[in-house]
């Protein structure tokens, strides 16, 4: 449709208010966005992504930094003057206009022709599958329905970069797993760059081509979906995406010793103190180290058991539902695989 | 015996009953001697007698030379409904001008400050519109504040009283809360996330208040005009006060009728007019702006 466009965020910062009341919404923040990808803002709330987006959209100027599409500086365009447009978290569509002219409002207001407007407004909403909607009011629209001429608004005027802002999170489950499938298709079919926000990490990880998990106005890592969930760098990563036991060991060359049980490593890591990070599916029943089991939850598909190593961690692992059930109280040899141990920094 | 419906019909004609005898006595009721008198012979003195005619209502439009009886354009009439609606047009376009920043300022102030705002605006109010009328009159006047004050810039001075002018400030000053507070509360319910939705989309700030502030926010615009311009269109303290005896507007042309001109019929087919006036133009109005918003 367009060539892609490379988005560059270049040691962005932004402060709000001043003194002693400022509050530091994003810190020093560098990130590169390859043209055409499906790229993802991840965190909690408060972590900084909706400020990163904003700026990016350019309703607010960074304090310091510089942000770049392709070669160009866009960082004192007004967003009225960027080639990038946004998808809002609360869709933000005009509600004394027909779904049509919703569409449409982009083009009309680059003072396009009257013939070409309606043209490519036919386009998207077909785009979206929207066709029969097109003489609406917003207001006879369901959130889905609504959801998906916000997104043809936005991409009606061939915006170089596509903004979304947490689109997803006000429909319900069902419909939130379909446009996560539809959004990719558009994404596919558009070749658009899209930055996409949202704090449900599963989310991310569906759609995404490469993530970036905030915490505190920082990037913590950039990565791919697979890279994030198998080799998080920190500890808030590996906390914040999927579940993780954080185990507290010391590393002597290649063994980790968690209190008498060691267990091997075969790679080359940091030595001391160290958190080892390993997911519950990943742990195995063994006879590497003993705990004590605390609870088993039936979950259908598997069986979560809640254990207690000697040194008083607990651990959580999860079994093959065919298993035999582990009572509360016993003891039950497990066996944690190198491979899946991702050794952090200990606090 | 009567079945259900037919008692509940009933019923809720007679739970009506009380707002249809009000309805008829205070609206519909005098409304009809208006129009009967208008149809009138002018008494001897004042009021009205028969026979019935047409008279009235051609003095309206045409006047009688006392000495050849011939029949021309009453041109004194028509030039007093013309005054009438340049200046009500004009007293709405001024305070929209002046209202839609004044309430959109009030709108997006914090909200426990939103309602110190209203309160001052509704100030003017505790005071007598005569009052506030002459208040107006010792500014503008020749000797007044206005004319000392730009005497001290050495400009001036400026002879506004008595003229159209000073009956627009007036009228302005007057209704200008009128217009404000209907469309502070359209303002108020305004979902100012729309204003970047349509800076996102390449609306410059005028196509932002043109395509999206204005037209979402028409009921507000819409209720504060009807409600600065009807009464505008009547107004008589204003004129009387500071548009004198020559400036003025059918309010006062119609009181004349009722008081030295004694000519009640006359009176009675120009506040007919009047009405029908008003109707019309709010049905002009209203119909103008439903379709600019089809033509968005």
């Amino acid at each position: 449709m367009n060539e892609a466009t490379t988005v560059l965020v270049e040691g962005a910062s932004k402060q709000f208010g001043r003194g002693p009341n400022a509050i530091l919404a994003l810190d020093d923040v560098s990130l590169s966005i390859e043209g055409g990808s499906f790229f993802t803002l991840l965190g909690p709330s408060g972590c900084g992504k909706t400020t990163l987006l904003r700026l990016l959209a350019g309703f607010e100027t960074p304090t310091r930094g510089r942000i770049l599409l392709g070669q160009d500086d866009v960082t004192a365009l007004p967003p009225n003057r960027r080639p990038i447009n946004t998808v809002f978290q609360s869709y933000a569509l005009f509600p004394h206009l027909s779904v049509a002219r919703n569409v449409g409002f982009g083009l009309k207001m680059l003072g396009r022709p009257a013939g070409q407007i309606a043209e490519r407004v036919a386009r998207m909403l077909s785009l979206v599958r929207m066709e029969s909607f097109a003489d609406r009011l917003v207001a006879q629209l369901s959130g889905g329905q609504q959801q998906r001429v916000a997104l043809a608004r936005a991409l009606a005027p061939e915006p170089r970069v596509l903004l979304l802002d947490e689109p997803l999170s006000a429909l319900d489950l069902k419909l939130r797993k379909e446009m996560q499938v539809e959004l990719k298709r558009l994404q596919r079919e558009t070749g658009i760059t899209f930055v996409f926000v949202t704090h449900d990490q599963e989310e991310a990880l569906t759609m995404s081509d490469r993530i970036a998990v905030m915490s505190a106005g920082r990037v913590q890592q950039i990565g791919s979906p697979r890279d994030i969930y198998a080799r998080p760098a920190n500890r808030f990563v590996a906390g914040f995406i999927g579940e993780s036991n954080f185990l507290p060991a010391d590393i002597q060359g290649k063994i980790a010793r968690l209190g008498n049980a060691e267990v091997r490593l075969d790679r080359d890591e940091p030595q001391g103190r160290v958190i080892l990070a390993i997911r519950p599916e990943e742990v195995r029943l063994g006879d590497a180290i003993t705990a004590r089991v605390v609870e088993t939850i039936y979950l259908g598909n598997a069986l979560q058991v809640m254990a207690e190593l000697p040194d008083g961690s607990p651990i959580v692992l999860r079994l093959p539902a065919a298993q035999a059930v582990p009572l509360p109280g016993t003891r039950i040899g497990l066996d944690l695989p190198g491979p899946a141990i991702q050794v952090l920094e200990a606090d | 015996m009567t079945d259900p419906q037919t008692k509940a019909t009933l019923n809720s004609w007679a739970l009506a009953a009380p707002a249809l005898a009000l309805l008829v006595m205070a609206s519909i009721g005098p409304l009809l001697i208006v129009l009967v008198y208008s149809f009138m012979t002018p008494g001897d003195y004042s009021g009205v007698e028969r026979p019935f005619t047409t008279q009235a209502w051609q003095q309206v439009f045409l006047s009688r030379d006392i000495f050849d009886d011939t029949l021309s354009w009453a041109d004194a009439h028509l030039t007093i409904f013309w005054r009438s609606v340049k200046l009500s047009v004009l007293t709405t376009a001024i305070t929209f001008l002046l209202g839609l920043p004044t309430a959109w300022f009030i709108a997006t102030r914090p909200p426990q400050r939103r309602a110190m705002w209203l309160f001052l605006i509704t100030i003017p109010f505790w005071t007598n519109l005569l009052i506030r009328t002459i208040a107006i009159n010792e500014i503008i006047r020749s000797e007044g504040l206005l004319n000392q004050v730009l005497g001290w810039f050495g400009a001036g001075p400026v002879n506004l009283l008595y003229t159209d002018t000073a009956v627009l400030i007036g009228m302005a000053y007057v209704y200008l809360p009128m217009m404000v507070l209907p469309m502070y509360a359209a303002i108020d319910r305004f979902d100012t996330r729309l204003l970047e939705a349509a800076y996102d989309l390449f609306a410059s700030r005028w196509q932002v208040l043109r395509h999206v502030v204005l037209p979402v926010i028409r009921p507000g615009i819409v209720a504060g005009s009807i409600l600065v311009f009807v009464p505008s269109l009547g107004a008589y303290v204003t004129p009387r006060v500071l548009g004198g005896g020559k400036n003025m507007m059918i309010g006062n042309f119609i009181e004349l009728q009722f008081g030295q001109g004694q000519n009640w019929p006359l009176g009675a087919a120009l506040a007919v007019l009047l009405l029908i006036a008003v109707a019309l133009a709010l049905a002009v109005y209203v119909r103008a702006l439903a379709g600019a918003e089809r033509n968005g």
